[in-house]
């Protein structure tokens, strides 16, 4: 009986502990699980109605993706949540996570229905493959490419975004308000030129194409030279 | 130094047995001398770095992305904001023309070049237990780095705290100047310890209580609202909060130079602490920390606080938390808040989520955030921010359910705590 009863506790004791120390929560070592904290707004799944701002950055260009991710942090692009996030992050790590989301080949969603107006989708157009000489500004494939899905290594590209983002960034860059426009870049001093009207059918326009091809391998001379302060930005800062 | 090799050996090239041998000798003994003196300044240059990181002045005197130790970043206070200064070696816009003594009676007595007292945001009140070698190192380190042209704008502080002389009084009340006295009962590494904590580690500029003059108010580093930031410094004498009392050196170690053990985290400013200066420590230096932080005495234990049997209200109040928990957090922090040790850290007995002031675990979950990549820990895990996913309202379930499951116990948290924690800089 005693046996029994020092054996009861004893089990007793056991479940007790079992039930104090659940097991850790098993981890999987990897990239993917690492950078759950950016793929909560970046994910996979459509999210296209509440959180359509979060911007695609699977298959973007490495290049592109480390400066940006190094622009949140040291504030040469402004979005509280990501400079909080990338605060205290190597160079090293941002280089690694660029390499991750650069290398994720996932099928494009279908571009957002939009129904644009035949003018609207003309003035788009041509500022698109054209440009307008008379202001410097020149055609947005010149630069993104003539798919325009980027041009190595720094330049992304302008498919597969939504419309809400794409307006919200040829704003950032026409008035400044992302800080973006207040620095020395070529982009900001062409967005400059753009009206509002322009930048929302632009805006309009590549969110209804559906995203396919290639980035191009590199600016065109003129525009190397003219953009050259990409490659500057690319340097360390800390 | 190769050059200098390279000079030797040609001179022992130009001199062997033409009789001037013992010129030869005599030159290369020159040389040598010389180059001693080079490398003693190399290291002596090295050790002046070395305290600078351990002084974390790259952390104010940096803006985000700025050029190094030219100033501008903006430290809003409620006495106003102050602007920090350029400390590069530059002549008209930083320090270029202050002498060694200058910068000592800066960081011992602090005053300006030009007499004018500091204010107290620059921590001279810690710094004031600095040696005059130590001092003397920083400085001459700092003459070393690029010297930068960089104007920066100038303090905006609020009536009456800008009239300067009132810093008279304010020394008066609060201002101890002298270097750190070691305490001789005590072993040569707690001393070390407790110099670097006390000076220029300046622990308790955070984590000290601070009067409403904007003093720090204890000896021991106790705790605080962090200067410019939405952050609560978590006392380091109460074993409810930070306190390393019940610790291992190791662990302590562990924390401050690597962000992360197997039951705590580095998080927010302190994070910033490790990437920008703790992760630097000599394995000795960072062991006397460890050891004298273990030491500190423990402040009066808060009264224990009797819970009474949970309202039926308050308990449909946390079932819906508990619904929140286990959509969003329970993947990671596991169903009976356990985490992964070192990976994601456990709720259950986690002091971040229960201390009494909850200001840091709703910011954790509004912001997310990765501990510092450290030698040890170069590819953090991330905690993702909530703040775009779930309402207020939702946050303050979620929190006051995390406070009171597994064992856990704290006061409920209300959308008007998660609001005020929102919208700040960091």
């Amino acid at each position: 009986m005693k046996y029994f009863i020092l054996t009861g506790l004893f089990l007793f004791t056991c479940f007790a502990e079992a039930a104090e120390a659940p097991q850790p929560v098993d981890v999987p070592n990897t990239l993917a699980e690492r950078v759950k904290a950016c793929t909560i707004c970046h994910g996979e799944e459509d999210k296209a109605s509440r959180d359509a701002y979060y911007p695609r950055i699977a298959g973007k260009l490495e290049g592109y993706l480390y400066n940006q991710l190094r622009h949140f942090r040291d504030g040469r692009r402004y979005y509280q949540p990501m400079a909080i996030l990338l605060e205290n992050m190597s160079d090293t790590y941002l280089r690694e996570i660029a390499q991750y989301f650069a290398g994720l080949e996932i099928p494009y969603p279908p571009p957002e229905s939009i129904v644009i107006p035949p003018a609207q989708a003309a003035l788009a157009e041509k500022l698109v493959y054209s440009g307008d000489p008379e202001r410097e500004v020149p055609a947005c494939s010149a630069c993104h490419g003539q798919d325009l899905m980027g041009t190595e290594p720094f330049v992304p590209g302008l498919l597969g975004l939504h419309s809400t983002y794409l307006a919200a960034q040829l704003g950032g860059w026409h008035s400044g308000g992302l800080i973006r426009g207040k620095i020395a870049n070529c982009m900001a001093d062409i967005a400059k030129q753009l009206t509002y009207e322009e930048i929302n059918a632009l805006a309009k326009w590549l969110a209804a194409q559906p995203a396919s091809g290639e980035p191009a391998n590199a600016l065109p001379a003129e525009m190397a030279q003219r953009c050259a302060n990409l490659a500057l930005e690319n340097g360390d800062s800390r | 130094m190769k050059t200098a090799l390279m000079l030797v050996a040609t001179i022992k090239r130009v001199f062997s047995g033409t009789g001037y041998g013992l010129i030869a000798l005599l030159m290369v003994g020159v040389m040598e001398i010389h180059a001693a003196t080079e490398s003693t300044a190399v290291q002596q240059l090295a050790r002046g770095e070395y305290l600078a990181r351990v002084g974390n002045c790259l952390g104010c005197h940096t803006t985000k992305g700025g050029q190094p130790f030219a100033g501008g970043l903006r430290l809003t206070t409620s006495f106003g904001t102050f602007v920090t200064p350029n400390i590069t070696p530059d002549d008209e816009t930083g320090i270029g023309r202050w002498s060694q003594e200058d910068f000592w009676r800066a960081m011992h007595e602090g005053k300006s070049r030009d007499g004018r007292l500091l204010y107290p945001a620059f921590p001279y009140t810690d710094y004031t237990k600095v040696t005059r070698e130590d001092a003397d190192l920083i400085f001459a380190y700092l003459r070393s780095i690029p010297a930068v042209s960089q104007s920066n704008p100038p303090h905006e502080i609020r009536f009456p705290y800008n009239y300067r002389p009132l810093l008279y009084v304010w020394r008066a009340l609060f201002f101890k100047q002298g270097i750190y006295e070691p305490d001789s009962t005590k072993s040569e590494e707690w001393n070390r310890g407790a110099y670097l904590v006390q000076g220029l580690g300046h622990c308790n500029a955070c984590h000290t209580a601070r009067n409403v003059l904007g003093a720090s108010q204890d000896e021991h580093a106790s705790e605080g609202q962090i200067m410019d930031s939405n952050w609560y410094a978590p006392s380091l004498t109460t074993r409810q909060e930070a306190g390393s009392m019940d610790w291992s050196i190791e662990e302590i170690v562990e924390l401050l130079t690597v962000g992360v053990t197997q039951r705590a985290m580095m998080s927010g400013p302190m994070g910033t602490v490790v990437r920008q200066s703790l992760q630097y420590l000599t394995p000795e230096d960072a062991r006397a920390m460890a050891v004298y932080l273990k030491s500190l005495p423990e402040s009066d234990a808060p009264p224990e606080v009797r819970y009474p049997e949970m309202p039926e209200g308050v308990r449909k109040y946390l079932a819906q938390g508990e619904k929140l928990y286990e959509k969003h957090c329970q993947d990671c922090h596991g169903a009976s808040g356990q985490g992964a040790p070192g990976i994601y850290p456990a709720l259950a007995g986690n002091r971040s989520v229960t201390m009494a002031i909850p200001t840091n675990v709703i910011r954790i979950v509004l912001n997310g955030g990765y501990p510092p990549t450290t030698a040890a820990n170069p590819q953090p895990y991330g905690m993702p921010p909530f703040q775009q996913i779930i309402r207020d309202e939702e946050v303050a379930q979620l929190v006051s359910f995390i406070r009171n499951a597994w064992g856990n116990r704290g006061s409920l948290v209300t959308p008007v705590d998660v609001g005020q924690s929102r919208g700040s800089r960091h």
